[in-house]
């Protein structure tokens, strides 16, 4: 779920997002105060979240800049477990100590009158204090040093490449974000991190005035954990082939200009014949779908049923996983959980709760092994250990369970896109994500894209249009036949992941290498109105 | 704090104005206290209250324009927030489409108060989960559920003299039910301004009977069905329909409102005569804000637009009536500048959800969507799933559940397809009937309960 400008913070201006924030050493200080209240008020545990959130958005149409927004947001939260319950306080711009033990005490006041209700005390998964220790994201560039009017100038001469090459409108808009967080627990943590995420997008319209159809055609980069040099793509990070996609680096000029010429494209692309199809599958396209139909019904808490009345339960029960023998895809089938993948959105070195992040599997040899979970889900899997999923997507949210980056293992055999499609009969290669919907225990799905390419005995015979792919995800994990090899593994990813009530946005990453699919139904979405 | 009378917020807004020293100016200052309760598996999970007063300030200079928010309301801080939208003003772009502000306006009074829901406090909301939860206890069944409630003012003024002020509460309740073999769920929500008018007793009941009746659901063959759509169901659908009336989008040749050849729909008969849309903030039962805009703070900045909010006709009989404009683009075409609505009202008729039912021969009855994503802009082909309670209906009665549907779907073709409309009753903040429609599509089964 996708909520509109999630833009939290203050306007301030753009120079005040370089500005350094609050000194580590104020940090520990503020920190401390709010673990010896909590423990003086009678918590036996304690986490406390300095916060600093910095955003930047520029957003363009055609020859004009709409908006550019710079935000800051700085606050504390306070976490505690007293009398087995969970309580949590905030307080934002808290500079002083005694701030900081103010919300520690109201988050133990509301952890007492909570504790009446609960029928189970929280059981925390231990966890070693790591002293104090920093991570920074690998950027190479901050996106936040580069002037805002390079920026509009980059956008602005997309735009123009864009109604050059067939388009009649264009949208683009560079996100920008940096979360400055300071961890501290009664474990003995004193955590430091400095994370960078940005987002290139672009939407291209064409219109045919004569039928008065009109086709669009978005953006193939991805959302990274990388700096602005994420814009600055080498030769190796781009795919060749019918359409170059991008791997660690983005040509935003080069794939609006494809872009524009491929909407026009679509206005007389062939209408999809209904059937069933071998679909191949590109990891622009494929990260939606390992998202939606592995990454979520894995998450722990919708197992349990604590996201029943909003995102839903999950189809992958406990007992399932019991079993060791629940069928979840194809033997070519891994999927794994990795918060510590290089350029991904979800890659930090700690979680929201103080444990290191780490790598694990999920499904092996298409057999469901694992789940996603936080310190006070573990023991539900009998592990001793968080697997540190916790997040809060601000500093005046409490944080709780949240998607790792889930990826699909690339394959062992040596295999490439070209040598994929030369096999497959009657297919579609999909590239891009469209379209997306799934139920709430996340079985039925349906997917549409940006491009479509009919295959026919082993060659692309040219462009669909109107194409969605229909499937239950047992059954879909279980058509895939070949994927290829780790020399076309991509990132692709979510932004503004939705989730809780109230909700909270994460961003996430999704690998894969393109990946085929056997006699997946596919339907024809036109209509008459 | 939070919540300023009009004329505390007059005086923070002109004092405001008084230190500025751009072309045009506008300030948008709101507060609100918010709270809310989750449980799950029939226990709380999190509660919280916040407290935010935010104001926001506009400065342009010609065409540009630069904002500045906070959060702190000493005379120094004002005056800083103030110079420093002036500066982010001189070093932005020029806006083209900028228009300038608009002056001095008439706003009508609307309800959207109630004390009852200021008064609210945590132990109402612990009551009002228990309420919910006990129920499903005693039969055995597991509610989730979420109240969060909110008492707020949003306040707007410009130095051309315009000024708007109106307070607000709202509770928005939601509640799943579950039986403990997960074979059956059903669902209720509520949305009121006055909190005495909610039980969550009373939506938890409903929710209880469709989980306890959705049990054993058996599969239907997909394809074109009749279909009863409750309030919920139907006003998810016509609510992304009203969300998409923009007049440059269908001018501009990119919507469903865009003719073949160039030019709108507007003036067309496009759905059933049967149907008419309207909004009304003056509705007491869906009481709205008497402007657009405001807001702000919290969300980097919020805008003073200060349009009234009138009744507005969007679809008389069946034929387009009116679509939205942005200033701008209502200045460029010389034409009033409708703003978009907030809550809609759609006239329904005076049959009840058990009359529709009992006049059906064969059809399915659908308690709420979920996950609706749209799949065509161009014909607002939209797809997602039943939730929470679907049941074959045959000779006038509920014959059995039935097994969760996807559909792909148009609220367009869906408002051409019409057999009946019930009572319209208010569904998150629009008045939307149950209706009955012909040939709805259902293009596969989920396994989902």
């Amino acid at each position: 779920m996708l909520p509109n400008s999630p833009v939290f913070g203050r306007s301030v201006a753009p120079e005040a997002l370089l500005e350094p924030g609050l000194e580590v050493a104020v940090k520990k200080r503020l920190a401390d105060a709010a673990l010896n209240a909590a423990k003086a008020k009678g918590a036996s545990y304690t986490d406390i979240r300095i916060g600093r959130y910095l955003r930047q958005f520029v957003t363009t149409r055609e020859d004009k800049v709409q908006n550019i927004v710079n935000t800051e947001s700085f606050g504390v939260g306070v976490r505690v477990i007293v009398d087995g319950c969970w309580g949590f306080a905030s307080v934002v711009d808290a500079k002083s100590e005694a701030q900081t033990a103010k919300a520690a005490e109201e988050a133990v006041a509301i952890a007492k009158a909570n504790a009446r209700l609960i029928k189970q005390p929280v059981q925390l998964a231990p966890q070693k204090g790591f002293g104090e220790v920093s991570w920074k994201a690998p950027i190479k560039k901050n996106a936040f040093e580069v002037p805002i009017k390079e920026k509009v100038d980059l956008l602005l001469t997309v735009n123009d490449a864009a109604l050059k090459n067939g388009a009649n409108y264009v949208n683009s808009v560079l996100f920008m974000v940096n979360e400055q967080k300071y961890f501290a627990s009664s474990d003995g943590s004193y955590i430091d991190q400095d994370i960078h995420r940005m987002w290139p997008t672009f939407r291209v319209t064409a219109i045919d005035p004569k039928t008065g159809k009109f086709e669009t055609r978005s953006e193939l980069s991805a959302p990274m954990g990388m700096g602005y040099d994420y814009l600055q793509a080498n030769p190796s990070d781009k795919i060749a082939g019918i359409t170059t996609r991008y791997n660690k680096g983005y040509d935003m000029l080069e794939d609006v200009t494809a872009a524009a010429r491929q909407a026009k494209q679509k206005l007389t692309a062939k209408s999809v014949e209904a059937g069933k199809y071998d679909l191949v599958l590109d990891p622009s396209h494929l990260w939606l779908t390992i998202h939606e139909s592995v990454g979520h019904p894995l998450e722990l808490d919708r197992v349990l049923g604590y996201e029943a009345n909003f995102a839903g339960t999950s189809f992958a029960t406990l007992d399932k996983w019991k079993s060791k023998n629940f069928n979840y895809g194809s033997k070519q089938v891994n999927l794994f959980a990795d918060k510590t993948q290089v350029g991904s959105l979800g890659a930090v070195g700690w979680d929201d709760e103080g444990v290191a992040c780490k790598k694990w599997d999920l499904v092996k040899e298409g057999t469901l092994v694992n789940y996603q979970a936080i310190r006070d889900q573990v023991h539900i899997l009998g592990e001793t250990e968080s697997q540190g999923c916790c997040y809060a997507d601000s500093w005046g949210s409490v944080q709780f369970q949240r998607m790792a980056n889930v990826s699909l293992a690339a394959g062992k055999t040596p295999l490439s896109v070209e040598q994929m499609i030369k096999d497959v009969k009657k297919g579609i290669y999909i590239i891009g994500d469209g379209s997306f919907s799934i139920d709430q225990q996340r079985y039925n799905f349906q997917f549409g894209g940006q491009l479509f390419y009919e295959i026919k005995n082993g060659q692309i015979a040219g462009m669909l249009k109107d194409v969605a792919y229909q499937s239950n995800t047992q059954e879909f994990w279980n058509s895939c036949t070949q994927i290829c090899d780790e020399r076309d593994y991509r990132l692709g990813g979510s932004f503004f992941d939705g989730k809780g009530q109230p909700m909270q946005v994460s961003a996430v990453s999704h690998g894969s290498s393109t990946t085929r699919f056997n006699g997946v139904n596919v339907i024809n979405t036109a209509r008459k109105i | 704090m939070a919540i300023l009378t009009k004329e505390e917020a007059k005086k923070i807004i002109d004092k405001v104005l008084g230190y500025s020293k751009a072309d045009e100016t506008s300030v948008s200052l709101s507060g609100n206290r918010t709270g809310n309760i989750r449980y799950a598996r029939n226990t709380v999970s999190t509660s919280g209250e916040t407290d935010n007063l935010a104001l926001a300030v506009t400065a342009v200079f010609g065409k540009k324009v630069g904002s500045a928010t906070i959060n702190e309301f000493d005379d120094q801080s004002l005056e800083k927030t103030v110079r420093r939208a002036e500066e982010i003003a001189q070093l932005a772009p020029e806006n083209p489409e900028y228009v300038p502000m608009l002056g001095p306006q008439k706003y009508i009074e609307t309800a959207s108060y109630a004390e009852s829901t200021a008064r609210i406090n945590p132990e109402f909301r612990a009551q009002a989960a228990f309420d919910s939860i006990e129920p499903c206890n005693k039969k055995k069944l597991t509610a989730a559920g979420y109240l969060e409630d909110t008492t707020g003012f949003s306040a707007i003024g410009n130095s051309k003299g315009l000024f708007g002020y109106n307070p607000f509460t709202s509770v928005a309740f939601s509640v799943t039910t579950r039986t403990a073999d997960g074979t059956g769920s059903g669902y209720a929500s509520r949305d009121v301004n006055d909190v005495a008018k909610l039980s969550t007793k009373e939506a938890t009941e409903v929710a209880m009977a469709k989980a306890l009746a959705s049990v054993n659901a058996k599969a239907l063959e997909p394809g074109k069905y009749t279909v009863i759509l409750e309030p919920t169901a139907a006003g998810d659908l016509i609510n992304l329909m009203m969300g998409s009336l923009d007049a440059r989008n269908a001018e501009e040749g990119r919507s469903f409102l865009s003719r073949k050849g160039g030019g709108t729909r507007l003036g067309e008969k496009f759905f059933d005569e049967r149907i008419t849309i309207y909004s009304d903030p003056a509705n007491v039962e869906i009481p709205g804000s008497p402007f657009t805009g405001g807001g702000g703070g919290r969300f980097g900045g919020g805008g003073v637009d200060g349009r009234p909010q009138e009744k507005t006709l969007w679809v008389e009989n069946g034929i387009i009536k009116n679509m939205s404009y942005s200033r701008y683009w209502a200045q460029k075409n010389n034409v009033k500048a409708v703003p978009p609505s907030g809550g809609f009202i759609m006239q329904g008729g005076n049959q009840s959800l058990l009359d529709l039912i009992k006049s059906t021969q064969k059809g399915v009855l659908v308690t709420r969507f979920w996950y609706i994503r749209a799949v065509d802009p161009q014909t607002l082909l939209y797809t997602g799933l039943t939730r929470d309670g679907t049941f074959l209906i045959e000779n006038g009665q509920i014959k059995y559940p039935i097994k969760n549907f996807r559909f792909n779907e148009s609220p367009v073709i869906m408002l051409n397809n019409i057999e009946a409309l019930g009572k319209a009753v208010r569904s998150a903040g629009n008045l939307i009937p149950p209706m009955k429609i012909r040939d709805f599509t259902f293009s596969s089964l989920s396994d989902a309960v």
